[in-house]
Parts: structure tokens; sequence; C-alpha cells
């Protein structure tokens, strides 16, 4: 009995029509480290809400410890021993580390003796668990890796007992995760409980004791980690089999269709993100962009698509220079050949109010075909997006439905038919997996391959380095708006994983 | 000798008129760095103002009338409150709401109770703000320099004057050195962590307002207890966006913000003394062209002198758990 940290009794929460979680079972043993794994939307986020006591089940117990308890708050949560680090950052950015850590948890009115009590526990805690960081940061002047560990000690600040992650390694470089992974470990050791939320499998695989699969708001099964295996997770995950790898043949590349030279480009506060950014994209050739997050790679796409201005540089499109540093525009680069599935799909690639059909044809609502002299031809427009539909497999299929009622994969599918039905020679895409489930995402990376062997050109940005892999013919890796290293396909994860941290490609450089 | 003179007397006149811009502004500095935009300083001013002439002038009690300027600056607060923290309505329209609310019902009632055209009626000295002054003030008047600026400087203003300049230190003291500040301050930034680390958003956010209600009801007395003898329609005449001004250009931090309120008091001052008086060189200036200076510096000061002011990041944006 005693060897069971929490137990999760029926419980069942409903949003309006959605019913998010389906009388859920779920058990977690004392120290060990506990994986939840589902697609986006499986109900893994409203489970470990109702945990936090962000949200009341609607029937159901929680027991802690052999102890059945009601957390009506974060404040009941925390007492019960249970902690949590978020998916986004809990942090109040223009305070120290050591205010973050004591934020609601002071122990009196005035702040005095609350910090320099904080400062005592906060360096015993640090020497404890090994999560050295200067209590007189400012959190934004830190790195994200560094941010997620004030979140741990917040947690730990507070006596839990039981730390809950949440999809906690998808800001981190790899070498910041495998950090990431000790540290756990180390909880774990010291005997803390930890459940660890994640869709990637292969988390999953390397740290939990326990793996629990929810889909569809129902929880499907749990397993030993060491008696199960990726291929029955995906299986579980997605209730059919998917194919993990993209079967692709060899690149045929040919005619330069994209040359990028010198590109130099700032943000709206003038700090230079992209800084001269070199490369050319052929016919028949996908081109991955590596990178971490915030390191140039969203810059350059919306230099090279027309939404920003660049400060200097040129671009080629099939031969013919593009204003990049002037009058470019999405429409005229468009027309011109040069699709763009954009990294924020809400957004900028979508209009959510609207319908599937009208977002359909965004961007290209000047065509005749859709158009009955000023007037738009609604028939047309329909029968248009019917056939995307299908060729797609975008549910439900309804082009009168309102897009925010499309799941975030068939959102993205409507954008892709949009730009890829088009037949441009030259096709850029970002994050173009970003918060779709599994099933679509085997469908979305096929389609990108197709348009390749089409003889497409495609530039393809993800922060996702198994998706980089698994597309791409060449890998370029950005790291502080720089080009730090081109690779093969056959790059090692490694291998990328120091380039993308900045340490292999300062070297690169100097030589 | 008479040059100093001069400047001693549009300092203290910078003094008088800096007041309510600094009541004001630290009343938006404690909403607005808890994330809740307050473009309403003006209404709850005014509203306070006319409280305090009209329960002044009824009762013959200062002491009520500031009682009343606060309350009716607090309610004031709460409903702004209600529509932007409970209901999460755009804290924009409810300020200008409150704004226009005040501005015509204090004229209807002042109307309606006292008969003098909107005015409230003028107060005896018992009913008024006295002003302070210092020992051997008399005494040393006639020192060279040091005289006059003890005297008329430092000596003989209204104690919400030193109330107010002393509120300065006190509000910093509170924001950067007390629980209460630490929550609110991250509130401001980022509702999120205050809620996840077992704090009510809303009741903090409740409290930060009513903060800004206290301070606007002294602003609001000051104006007609204080500078006047009752309250006038419309009294405020602006000096709720100005502050609000001040508050910007002082990038949300209380020192910064008596300095500002300092500048634009000083402008206002400068524009009183000039009117009339022709300067060298230019010749006679237009009454109303110095009376509107120190808006356009205002602007000239906002649009390029200060760089660049980052207001509290969840600023504006109601706090919503998210899904």
């Amino acid at each position: 009995m005693n060897d069971i940290a929490i137990e999760l009794r029926g419980i069942d929460k409903s949003f309006g029509l959605v019913h998010a979680n389906k009388n859920i079972n779920l058990t977690v043993r004392k120290g060990t480290i506990h994986g939840i794994i589902g697609e986006n939307g499986a109900g893994k986020s409203t489970l470990m809400s109702i945990l936090y006591g962000f949200y009341q089940a609607d029937s159901g117990d929680i027991v802690v410890d052999g102890n059945k308890v009601t957390i009506k708050d974060p404040n009941a949560a925390i007492a019960s021993g249970i902690g949590m680090v978020h998916q986004h950052f809990m942090l109040v950015e223009n305070f120290t580390v050591l205010e973050n850590v004591m934020l609601g948890a002071e122990d009196s009115q005035i702040l005095n003796t609350s910090i320099s009590k904080a400062r005592v526990e906060l360096k015993r805690l640090e020497r404890e668990y090994a999560l050295e960081v200067n209590p007189d940061a400012l959190i934004e002047e830190l790195p994200v890796g560094l941010q997620q560990r004030v979140e741990i000690l917040k947690a730990l600040y507070r006596k839990a007992d039981i730390l809950i992650l949440d999809e906690p390694t998808g800001v981190l470089t790899p070498p910041e995760a495998d950090h990431l992974f000790r540290i756990l470990g180390q909880l774990k050791e010291q005997g803390k409980t930890i459940i660890f939320i994640t869709h990637k499998l292969r988390e999953i695989m390397a740290i939990t004791d326990e793996v629990s699969v929810m889909r569809r708001g129902e929880m499907v099964a749990t397993r030993h980690t060491k008696e199960t295996s990726v291929e029955e997770l995906a299986e579980l995950m997605v209730g059919r089999r998917v194919l993990l790898r993209v079967d692709k043949g060899a690149a045929n590349p040919g005619a330069v269709k994209l040359s990028v030279e010198n590109l130099t480009v700032r943000d709206s506060r003038g700090v230079t993100m992209v800084d001269n950014v070199a490369f050319t994209l052929r016919a028949g050739e996908i081109v991955g962009i590596a990178g971490v997050a915030g390191n140039g790679q969203s810059e350059l796409l919306e230099a090279i698509s027309g939404i920003r201005r660049a400060v200097s540089g040129s671009v080629l499109l099939n031969g013919e220079p593009v204003d990049v540093t002037g009058y470019a525009d999405p429409g005229g680069l468009r027309n011109r050949g040069l699709a763009h599935v954009p990294e924020d799909r809400h957004h900028v690639g979508l209009v959510l109010a609207f319908e599937e059909a009208e977002n359909g044809i965004l961007g290209y609502h000047h065509d005749k075909r859709y158009l009955n002299g000023v007037f738009l031809d609604t028939k047309a427009i329909e029968a248009d997006a019917e056939e995307k539909i299908k060729k797609y497999d975008i549910r439900p299929p309804n082009p009168r439905l309102k897009t925010a009622n499309f799941s975030g994969g068939n959102q993205q599918k409507i954008v892709l038919a949009r730009e890829m039905e088009r037949g441009p020679d030259v096709l850029i895409i970002g994050q173009p997996t970003r918060g779709v489930d599994v099933g679509a995402i085997e469908f979305i990376h096929k389609r990108i391959i197709e348009m390749r062997d089409q003889g497409k050109a495609v530039l393809l940005v993800s922060v996702e380095l198994d998706e980089i892999r698994a597309l791409s013919d060449r890998i370029i890796v950005m790291f502080a708006g720089r080009v730090v290293g081109e690779r093969g396909p056959d790059a090692t994860e490694g291998e990328l994983g120091l380039l993308m941290a900045g340490v292999e490609g300062r070297k690169e450089a100097a030589e | 000798m008479e040059f100093f003179h001069t400047i001693v007397a549009i300092l203290e006149s910078t003094i008088r008129v800096s007041v309510p811009l600094i009541f004001a502004a630290l009343a938006g500095l404690f909403t607005e760095r808890a994330g809740v935009f307050d473009i309403g300083l003006e209404g709850k001013m005014l509203g306070a103002a006319f409280a305090a002439g009209a329960v002044a002038a009824v009762t013959g009690s200062v002491l009520m009338g500031l009682l009343a300027a606060i309350l009716i600056s607090v309610l004031l607060s709460l409903v702004h409150g209600y529509a932007s923290i409970t209901q999460r309505g755009s804290q924009i329209v409810s300020g200008v709401a409150i704004n226009f609310i005040v501005a015509g019902s204090t004229v209807i009632l002042g109307e309606a109770w006292f008969r003098q055209g909107g005015r409230t009626p003028a107060l005896g000295a018992d009913a008024r703000f006295q002003t302070v002054t210092f020992p051997f003030a008399d005494a040393v008047k006639d020192v060279p320099i040091f005289g006059p600026i003890y005297t008329n400087l430092l000596s003989g203003h209204f104690i919400l004057t030193y109330v107010a300049f002393l509120l300065v230190p006190f509000s910093w003291w509170v924001l950067y050195r007390t629980r209460f500040g630490l929550r609110l301050r991250a509130v401001g930034e980022n509702p999120g962590a205050v809620d996840t680390a077992g704090i009510s958003v809303i009741w903090l956010r409740y409290r930060a307002v009513i903060c800004c209600g206290i301070l606007c009801g002294f602003a609001g007395a000051y104006l007609s207890l204080a500078m006047s003898a009752g309250f006038v329609k419309g009294m405020t005449a602006g000096k709720g966006y100005i502050a609000l001004a001040a508050l910007i250009f002082a990038k949300w931090r209380p020192f910064n913000i008596m300095m500002a309120c300092l500048l634009f008091g000083f402008l206002d001052a400068l524009a009183i003394r000039l009117q009339g008086n022709p300067l060298p060189f230019i010749g006679q200036v237009p009454v109303q062209l110095m009376q509107a200076l120190p808006y356009i510096l205002t602007v000239i000061l906002l649009a390029g002198f200060i760089g660049k002011a980052i207001p509290p990041k969840a600023g504006g944006i109601p706090y919503v758990k998210e899904r």
C-alpha cells in the first residue's frame, strides 16, 4: 500500500461537449519515473491540471500517499506535496531566480527575512540535487535549460515529493534534454516520484520505469517500459499501426531554384536574428534547417517569403532577384511560384474564424477561377475545397465548418493543401507537424516527399530534429542567426545536437 | 535677486501643481503594475474632487471631505475592477466610460444639490486643508538664499503636499520590499506564475485597484479642498491623462514618477508665469500657445526622448486560465 504515491480513480472531466477525460485510472508508484504519453488532445494535460488543482474533476477520486484528498486549487496540490513544471514556464521574466522561487511561498509580509531564508534553502537544494543556478540572475537572461531548472527548484522549495513535468523537452537542445534526464534520475534516487508527460516515444523509452498511454481522453494501457517497444506504444497511441520511418528514395537535385546570399534580418527590437546567411535550394531536394527555436529560423522564413523586410542581402527565385530588402510581398512571390506554409498556422496561416473553404483560397482569392466578375464564386470555391478535403483526408469533411473547430492536424492539412495544390516551384514549410498528431504526421511527411519527387524545391524548418533527419536531403544548422554547419542526411543526432548548441559551430567557423 | 525670487516662485508653484499628478500617477502605478491599465484616473480624480467638495460643504469637515473622496474613488475603482478583472472586459473602454460618467454626473448632481451651476459652495477655512508652516519660517525668511527656499519652497504647503512626496518612497518600499509588492509586480508580468504559486490572481488585482482608488481619492481631495475652495466642473482638466503620461514617461518606477510629475508641473508653472509677459527675442506669445506648451512637450517627450518604455507584460490582458 505504502509504495504508491498517487492513485487516480475514475477521473472524469468534460468541457462542454468535449469529453476530455473518461473514467481515468492511474497508479504511480513511489520513487519511480512514470511516463504519460499520448497525442495532442488525448487529455494528458487536462489530467495533470486536475492533479495540480487547475480544474476540478466532474467525478472520481485522487489518493495521495494512501489518503484521499480534494485538490481544489494549486495551493492544495502544493500542500499534498505535488509540484509541477509547466510546459510554458510559469516564471516572471524580469524577476530574479530568488524572487521567482520565493513567490507565493514567502514567510512574512516584509521580504527581508524571507529573502535570506530562501537564499540558504536554495543553496541547500542546489547542493543536494546538483541544480546550480545563480540566485540573483534575472530569468530573462538565463537560457531555457536553466529557466527550467528554476521551475524544478520552485517545486522542490515547496517541498514537493511528486513532480509533474509537462512536455519538458520541447524547448531544450538535445544536450540540455540529456542534462534534464540526469537531473530527473538524481531526483528519483533521492526518493522523489516523477510524472513525465510527453508525446515523444524516444524519451519515454530513455528514462521512464512505467508508461501509461492515453488516447482520446481514455487511459488505454499501462506498461513496464522494459517490457514494451516504441512500435507497441505508437500503435496504442494512435489506435492503429503507424509507420515511424519515412520511406524515401535518393534525391535527384536539379537546377537551383532559390539562392540566398548574405541575408541579414533584424527583429522588431533591432536585434540581428539572421546574420549573413547563405544557401541554395535546388529542384527535387529537401533542405532542412535545424536549430533550437529562436535562433533565427523564423525570421529567415519571414524574410524569404516576403513577410519581413531584410536589412541586407539578396535572394534569387528561379534566377530572378527578389526585392527582400524592399518591397517583396508574399502575394507577389506566390505568383512567382513560391508558396509558404507558415510556422504559426493560427495567426499567420489561417483565419480561424473563417470557414474551411474560405481558408482554402486565402492568398489566392484574386485568382480568376474563384471569381465571378467582382464577386466570389462560392460554388467554385466549395468544389475546390471538397476536392482538397478528399485528397488530403481532412476531417470532418465539411467545407462550411469554422476552421477553429478542426483539430491541429487537420488545420495544418488545410494550409498544406492550399499551398501544395498550386504546384509551386519552391515550397517553404515552417514546423510542418507542430501540434499535429502521429497519424497526420505520417501523412504530411509523405506529401512533402511527394512534392520533392515531383521536382519541387522544398525548404523545411523544424525544431523537431527527428523530423529534419527523416525528411532532409541536406541539413543546415542555425545557431544565433548564423549557419554553423551543413551535413548530409546521415548526420548523427549527437553531431547535429552539438551544432545546434553552438559548440561545434564555433570551432568550424574558426577554422 | 529679482530673478532668484522669480525662480523660487516658479518652483513653489511647480510643487503645488505637481501634487495631484504625483498622487494620480502613483495610483496608476499600483494598478498598472498589477496588469490592469487605467485610463480612468481622470474620472476617479474628478469624482473624488466632487465628493470632497460636496461633503466638506455640507458637513464643514475637511476630514469628512477627504474620506468621501476616497470612498467614491474606491467605488469607481471597483467598478473598473469588476468590468476588467471579473468580467474580463476591455480595460480601456471601462476607463473611458468612467471618465464620461463622472464628467457628466458631477455637474448634474452638483446643480441638483447646490444650484450653483455645477459648483459646490465655496468652503470656509475649517472645511479646507490649511498650510503647514515650519518652525522659524518667519524668523529666517529674510536670510539671503536660504530664507526664501526654507520659507517659501519647503514650508507653507498643505499637509497633503508632504503626504504626496512621502508616498513616493513609501510606494517604492511597498512594491519592492513587501510580499504584497512582489506578488503585485508578478501578477502584472505573468499572472500564470502567480496562479500556479497558489495565489489568487483576482483578489490580488482587486487589491491593487483599491490602492489606486485610495490614491486617486487623495488627488481629488487635494484639488477641491486644498488647491481650490470647492469643486468646479471639470476641474481636473486633463491632469489624469498627464499623470498617465508621466507614468509611462517614468517607465512605471516610483522615483522616476516623482521626477516626471515635477517636470510636467514645472512646465505648467512656467506657462502660467509667462502668460502675458513678452519673451526675450520672441516677443508676445499667445496665451493659448503657452497653455498648450506642457501638452506639446509631453507629446514630444513621449514620442522620442525616453527610449523604449516597456509596460508590464500582462498589462491590459484579462487573466483567463488556459485550457
